[in-house]
Formats: structure tokens, sequence, C-alpha cells
């Protein structure tokens, strides 16, 4: 018996009171552990790289921050696009109502993910570089990532075998995050090519258009994983299906497109790629906001207090699209732009996005599952994972505005003209406080994370449920 | 079939407008000779090996930890023999990498043509 009193039946098949046991469950379970402990591993390098901008001798000849930047980075990236697939693992078979095409492949690529990941660390530990943002591993680790990805690539097509025309908005969603990581995969490395290479100002355009379309990519995955849970807790898919969903969809689509040139102000481009950047702007987040505001007034209380942990996740993601829309607006004004680029204001955008808003709907996704997996379990760590959610973000917003303060004296030093080190002197009380909330952001979530493992790795029984019209049913797919 | 229609559109005109960055949104009016363009290549391989985007930006990509370098080598106030005491012995948050006088040389070469790449925005 479920403790928590029961949803509504809703009687379309595959929906999410209706528990389903696939092979490859288990598959998805160990992507979002994995994606978990990148997770717990990138917070710990990123907490290290705050103690080293307050002291500047800490580790610095053992593990300096050449070292310590690229594994954060690689790690908080990896548990963006890890987690997205481990959900995709999971709703995959039951949206298609069938058993993934290649079952097998779902493990071949979580030991390939595990093997090329391993070996990314290791190369940083060992001190071999590629020196790209994002990319900063050796170039040839592209190529095995682009790889381990195909496994996935084949189970996403093949079971889902995507039919555009009737389509909910996450089909697109996903295919198109897919799809653009390849190609701005493989844009990232054009450098290689001395045509690229030898034209710094091509070389760093190229590099800003690869990796700007590269974020809206990963983005694509999570945001059409959020899309697909809320159709679930909602229990219909109208949103998903509704014109004004797909004309917002096709307009962050532009945006992954086109507008990531406005990291390019500085850079001395023709003036029309500015132009066309600055004219599309970057409104993906307000595009999905509107969505989840929508979505949200339409929520029952019933289904609110079912999964009340993603609904909690998801209301957390909208306060930071609120916030971070704002930085994005400001930032993309080429007149504020031209003094908040270089500084932590655009952190403070990044770390708004990737905590406030990925980690929020992700973990949002992750609850999701639990609660379907293991209701009783999830039920029993519920109140200790809420302490995690409200702690992640009480100290995200300390750190949030930390960064937006050391930006601004960052502003105020080179207006006048005060040297780096005066700058990086008159940023230490905001150095202070945003490693001291990083080490709550670190508690919050480990917090979050310690409570999802445990209740991974309960041994619930699968036993039903009651028998009446309104229980949850319980099918034993075998496949 | 609107919304096939609709993705066709847009990726027809990716493909156009990345042409055209690739190629006339990023001609470089600069000419630099074989015996220079070997140098700051070695240069940005260096540059690139050592991964100092971790902690120094150029154009705005790159860490925070350490000094935008983009027009560091045209600024007063740093230049090229204060870079060359850097790179030689490091500083109080930048390790010292034991560079070679010939990488000291190498990289320098590179930020200099960075600099000079830079001079419509200076």
């Amino acid at each position: 018996m479920l403790i928590q009193p029961p949803p509504p039946l809703n009687k379309r098949p595959g929906n999410s009171f209706v528990k389903q046991n696939f092979s490859s469950d288990k598959a998805a379970l160990a992507f979002l552990l994995l994606a978990m402990s990148y997770l717990a591993l990138g917070l710990t390098f990123g907490l290290l790289g705050g103690f080293q901008y307050l002291l500047p001798q800490f580790l610095r000849e053992q593990l300096a921050f050449q070292k310590v930047r690229p594994l954060h980075v690689y790690l908080a990236i990896s548990w963006i696009f890890t987690a997205a697939q481990g959900g995709l693992y999971y709703y995959l078979p039951r949206i298609a109502q069938q058993k993934l095409s290649w079952p097998q492949g779902a493990w071949l690529h979580f030991a390939l993910q595990l093997l090329v990941s391993a070996s990314i660390v290791a190369a940083f530990f060992g001190g071999y570089f590629g020196g790209r943002e994002y990319l900063e591993f050796p170039p040839f680790f592209g190529v095995l990532i682009a790889l381990s990805w195909l496994p996935f690539v084949i189970n996403f097509f093949g079971t889902l075998k995507p039919r555009f025309t009737q389509a909910p908005v996450y089909y697109f969603s996903w295919t198109i995050g897919i799809v653009f990581f390849y190609i701005t995969l493989s844009e990232s490395y054009l450098w290689l090519f001395d045509f690229f290479n030898n034209n710094q100002i091509r070389d760093t355009t190229v590099q800003w258009k690869a990796l700007g379309s590269m974020v809206g990519s990963w983005n694509m995955l999570v945001y059409g994983t959020s899309m697909y849970v809320m159709d679930q807790l909602k229990g219909d898919q109208k949103i998903s299906r509704s014109p004004m969903t797909f004309f917002f969809f096709f307009l962050g689509f532009t945006n992954l497109l086109f507008n990531w040139g406005h990291h390019t102000y500085i850079v001395p481009a023709a003036p029309w790629v500015k132009t066309v950047a600055y004219v599309i702007s970057m409104t993906e987040l307000l595009i999905f906001g509107q969505i989840v505001w929508k979505f949200q007034k339409t929520l029952s209380n019933a289904q609110k207090t079912y999964h009340s942990l993603s609904y909690r996740l998801l209301f957390f993601a909208d306060l930071w699209i609120f916030l971070n829309l704002g930085a994005a607006i400001a930032i993309s004004v080429p007149a504020l732009n031209y003094y908040t680029h270089g500084t932590h204001i655009t952190v403070a955008h990044a770390m708004g996005t990737t905590i406030g808003i990925n980690t929020m709907l992700l973990f949002g996704s992750v609850f999701y599952i639990l609660q379907l997996q293991k209701p009783n379990a999830l039920e029993r760590k519920k109140k200790l994972i809420g302490r995690g959610i409200a702690l992640t973000n009480i100290a995200l917003i300390f750190f949030w505005s930390s960064l937006i303060g050391s930006g601004i004296v960052k502003i105020s030093g080179k207006l006048h003209n005060k040297a780096f080190a005066q700058i990086m002197e008159a940023c230490r009380p905001f150095f202070k406080l945003f490693t001291a909330s990083g080490v709550f952001i670190l508690i919050g979530l480990t917090i979050m994370i310690g409570g999802a493992y445990r209740v991974i790795r309960i041994k619930e029984c699968s036993s039903p449920l009651t028998k009446d019209k309104n229980s949850l049913l319980e099918m034993d797919t075998a496949l | 079939m609107i919304k096939l229609a609709t993705l066709a559109i847009l990726l027809i005109s990716y493909l156009g407008y990345s042409a055209l960055v690739y190629t006339k949104g990023t001609q470089s009016p600069l000419s630099i000779t074989i015996e220079e363009q070997q140098k700051i290549t070695e240069g940005k391989q260096i540059y690139q090996q050592y991964n100092c985007q971790a902690c120094h930006q150029l154009y705005g990509l790159g860490g925070y930890l350490g000094p935008e370098l983009t027009t560091a080598y045209s600024d007063k106030n740093r230049g090229e023999a204060f870079m060359r005491a850097m790179l030689h012995a490091g500083g109080n948050r930048m390790p010292n990498f034991h560079f070679s006088a010939s990488q000291i040389d190498a990289l320098i070469a590179y930020l200099k043509y960075v600099d000079t790449t830079a001079s419509p925005i200076k």
C-alpha cells in the first residue's frame, strides 16, 4: 500500500500511475546513479576551486586550478546529459509501450560512458589537456564521447521511431538535443583545421558558436524530459501538443541556432553576427518559464501532493528561470554586455542555469522515477530530501548574489583602471560568501543525492496495491 | 506538415548562416608570414596544452582566476616584459610551469598576435 492518498486512475496506458517494469529499468537507474556521482564529484572540485580563489596557495602545486576547473566543468556537464539519458532510458519503453530496441545497448552505453569519463578524469589529473573551453580534454576524447552516445541514439530512434506529424513537443526536443549535440561537438573541433586555427577571430567566433548551441542542445534534452514529466504529472498531453507550446518550442530552437552571437559582442567579427544575435537574443528561458507557469496553473492539488518532491523542484526551477531571465536580458544588451562580459556576472548566469534550473529539473525527473519505482522508500526519505532541496536553493541565492556582487566590483575596478590584483582583493568578501554558500550547496545536494541513492538501493516489495478501480496498477512487462 | 516545414527552413537557414560566419563573417585583414604563423601556432598549442584558459580569458573564453589576456601585450601596465616574468617564474596565484625559453617566446608570439587581432576593439 502506498502511504500517500492514491491518485485518480488515468486510463491512458503508460501514464504515471501505472507501474510497469521493463528490463531496461535497471540500466536507467544505473545511469541516474552515475549521473549523481558526477554531480557529487563535480561539486567537490567546484568547492576546491572556490577555496583556491580565497587561498591562492591552496593545492597550487598538487592540484592547480588548471586541473580543478576542467574537472568541475566536465563533471557538471556530464551530470546534466547523463541524468537526461538515464531518464530517457526509463521513459522510452513506457512511451513506446515496448522494450528498448537494443536493451544491451543501454548497458554498453553505460560501460562506455564510465570508461570515457574515468579516462578523461585521469587525463586531467595527469595534466593532459586539449585546452578548449568546456572541452578541456585532448581532442581524441571527443571522438570517444561521440561513439559512446551511439547506443543511446540507436535506442532512442529505434524505440521511439518518432512520428513528427503527431508527436508531442518532447519528441522534437529530444531529437533536436541529440542531433545538435553531434553537430555542435563536431563544430567545436573545426579548430583542428588550419582554416580555423590560424585565424583567431574565426576560431573564437566558431568556438562560441559551437558551445552556445551545444548548451542549447543539452538544454533541449533536459526541457524535453521535464515536459514529459509534467505531462505525466498532469495526466494528459494537452500542453505538450498545443500549438502555443510548439510555437515556443520553435522560438527556442531558433535561439539554439542563432543566439550564440551575444557571447561575441567583444570579438571583432562582422557586425551583422552581433546584430543577428541581439535581435533573436536569449529568450529560451522566458519561453520555458511560460510553459512551466502555465503547467502549474493547471496542476490539481491532488496531483501536486502525489508527486510533491517533483513539483517542489519544478517550482524552484520556475523561480530560477525568472531570476536568470533578468540576468540574461541584461547581459544580452550590448551596452551592458560590454561591461559584464568577462566578469562573474556571466558565471552567475551559468550557475543559476546549471544548478537552479537544469539540476532542479533533472532531480524532478529522478524523483518522479523513484516515486514510480519505490514509492514507499521515497516516502520515508521525503522529509530529508525536502530539506536538501530547501538548503540548496537558499544557499544558491547567496551564491548567485555573491557572483553578481564580485562582477560589479570587477566592473568598477576596470572603470577605475585598477590592477587585476587590486580588483581580486576588493572581491574577497564576495569570494568568501560564494565559497561559504558553495559549502552549503554541496551539503544540500549531497542530502538529495544521498536520499536518492538510498531509495534506489532499498529493495522494495513490489506487491500492489489495492484492487479497486482507483488502485494503482503494476505490470511486469517482462521485456 | 507545418512543423516539419518549419524545422526544414530553420535547418537550412542554420547551414547557410554557418557558412557565412565561417567565411565572410570572420575574415582576417592581417597578413602574417609563414615563419610568424609557425611561431604563433606553436604558442597556441602550448597555451592549450597547459590549459591556460582555465584561469585566463581570450575574448571572454576561459576562467576568471587570472587576468584577461586578449590585450595584455599592449597593456601599459603589463606588456611583454611583465608577461615574460610571469611565464618564467609564476606568481602568487599562477604556478611555475617551468617553461623553456623557446616555449616562452612562442607564447609571447601568440599573445602578441591575439592582441593585434583585437585592434578594432581597443
